[in-house]
């Protein structure tokens, strides 16, 4: 064999592997899912997505579950991105470069990598039995605003890095207070990067169980939430009860409910990716 | 002929970026309506200088100076000054055309849109004259409400140029304006220079000699933080009085 031949050869062995490298993530999660559908879809429909949940597998619904996790994707949103946003913007625009900013960084960029448990202790402590207000929606979704705060944080910064330095010059030139500048060119060029990595945020928050399950959100919950302050479960809770149930039914039950709750989190990653797509498109600089 | 006021000077102007010192006991005054072309090799402080005019510097960390520059006799870095009124007075254009990702008429109506003015037919009518000081009025007439970014490199300048001279400044700096054009567009650039400065102080820096040599009335040359001339651009181009301004206009380095 001559070496320009060894080289081809290597050149396709790298390639086959390569592909068998690329297929094996897709074919684990393509099993997993034909397997969830095959199990879970005859079981979704109407009465399932209105029922409340029943000790009895047939009549057992997700209303419950799914009002809940509504619920709480609304409420962590609303408390996660401003405050997120907001330090996103200050650390980026506003702080000076001291030890103490390069301390907040890092520091922010590991407690993105904290596992959620910890962050259920930590509103277990604090908002449940510190601030006294009980396992309630509430409760939960300010956990897990926690959980995606430094995500928020950091895909903010990362957006607002993006938009040009000689933008905000232009800007200021022509007597725009930082302020001005911030709101009326930085943030509308980035919004749709910083956006794209809330909703990722987002649909992180809402397959997460065990922070829940941690601060006392409850399997069997009787009633739909009617406000922040009502006891609440989530899908995720939901399928981690109905699977650890030894009858077939329930296995049934829970591959629906998380036919529903991939739907969900495709859903929100699909927002994502055609905000980020639109915003490549509207701005070229 | 009457000699000209000057309208910005500086005095035994030092800056420093941290511990580097970009600008070395700067004296020079820029006289009202003429143009002032500050050349020298990359890095001697001629963009650092044209930046502190309108405090650009300001928010660069560890960036100071000392000394003075006045602006019609006021100190510009005195603690009564307010940066964003400074800025009204002294415009700037930039090296790269740096249009807003926003449409025509935005672009040049933005100065005066953060000043809070909100009447339409003043900023029509503001947008319409600022664009034809520009010589772009008759290229976008038809289009003001289309992206600026769909403009060509020189036409995004002269927009610039347009949204600089909207919020009426007296001054307007200009970092090496046409560096990044074509030479037809950068033609028309210098054009609109000469045609400003009947009403405007202008300052520009340029790394182009002749350019210096066509727009310019008077030059100061730059070297490693030091402003080594500054006379009447005629006089400097054909007999320079320092070596290394001989130097450098002959093309000798740089």
């Amino acid at each position: 064999m001559t070496n320009s031949e060894k080289n081809r050869l290597k050149d396709k062995a790298f390639q086959v592997f390569g592909i068998f490298c690329t297929f094996i993530g897709l074919v684990v999660l393509a099993i997993f899912l034909i397997d969830i559908v095959i199990e879970g879809i005859g079981r979704i429909d109407w009465d399932f997505l209105t029922s409340l949940p029943s000790r009895r597998a047939a009549r057992a619904g997700i209303l419950t579950a799914w009002a809940g996790t509504l619920w709480i994707l609304v409420l962590s949103a609303l408390i996660a991105f401003p405050l997120g946003i907001a330090a996103g913007i200050y650390l980026e625009e506003y702080a000076k470069k001291t030890k103490l900013s390069d301390f907040l960084e890092i520091n922010i960029a590991n407690l993105a990598g904290v596992p959620s448990i910890i962050y259920g202790l930590l509103g277990l402590e604090l908002f449940v039995r510190f601030m006294h207000l009980g396992p309630v929606l509430l409760v939960g979704a300010l956990t897990l605003s926690l959980l995606i705060l430094p995500i928020v944080i950091v895909t903010t910064r990362e957006a607002i890095k993006a938009v040009p330095r000689t933008i905000r010059d232009g800007s200021f030139a022509l007597g725009a207070s930082k302020w001005q500048t911030v709101w009326n060119q930085v943030l509308p060029a980035s919004f749709g990067g910083i956006l794209t990595g809330v909703i990722l945020a987002l649909s992180r928050a809402v397959g997460e169980a065990a922070p829940l399950i941690v601060i006392g959100a409850l399997a069997y919950v009787p009633f739909v939430p009617s406000s922040p302050m009502d006891e609440f479960t989530v899908l995720p809770i939901q399928i981690f009860n109905w699977t650890s149930r030894p009858q077939a039914a329930f296995l049934t039950n829970a591959a629906a409910a998380i036919i529903v709750l991939l739907l969900i989190t495709f859903l929100l990653n699909g927002i994502a990716v055609y905000l980020r797509h639109r915003q490549q498109k509207k701005i070229k600089w | 002929m009457t000699k000209k006021q000057s309208k910005l000077e500086a005095s035994n102007l030092d800056a420093f970026y941290g511990d580097f010192q970009a600008l070395k006991n700067i004296n020079i005054a820029m006289e009202e309506k003429a143009v002032t072309a500050f050349i020298g090799p990359s890095g001697c402080g001629k963009s650092t200088f044209l930046r502190t005019l309108n405090r650009m510097n300001d928010y660069i960390d560890g960036f100071r100076i000392q000394g003075q520059i006045q602006l019609d006799g006021r100190d510009i870095y005195a603690a009564d000054v307010r940066v964003d009124e400074l800025r009204k007075e002294v415009g700037m254009v930039f090296q790269k055309p740096n249009p807003f990702p926003k449409t025509i008429y935005e672009n040049v109506v933005y100065g005066l849109k953060i000043q809070g003015i909100k009447d339409k037919k003043l900023l029509q009518e503001t947008c319409e004259k600022s664009l034809q000081q520009a010589a772009l009025w008759n290229e976008v007439k038809d289009k003001l409400d289309k992206s600026a970014l769909a403009l060509s490199g020189g036409q995004q300048q002269r927009l610039c140029i347009a949204r600089a001279l909207a919020i009426q400044p007296s001054v307007i700096l200009m970092d090496e304006p046409a560096s990044a054009l074509d030479p037809i567009s950068t033609a028309k650039i210098e054009d609109l220079i000469h045609e400003l400065k009947k009403d405007y102080t202008i300052v520009i820096v340029t790394h182009n000699m002749q350019q210096a040599g066509r727009v310019s009335d008077h030059t100061a040359f730059f070297y490693m933080g030091e402003l080594v001339e500054h006379a009447k651009t005629k006089t400097m181009f054909t007999s320079p009085k320092d070596t290394r301004t001989q130097n450098y206009i002959t093309g000798r380095f740089g």
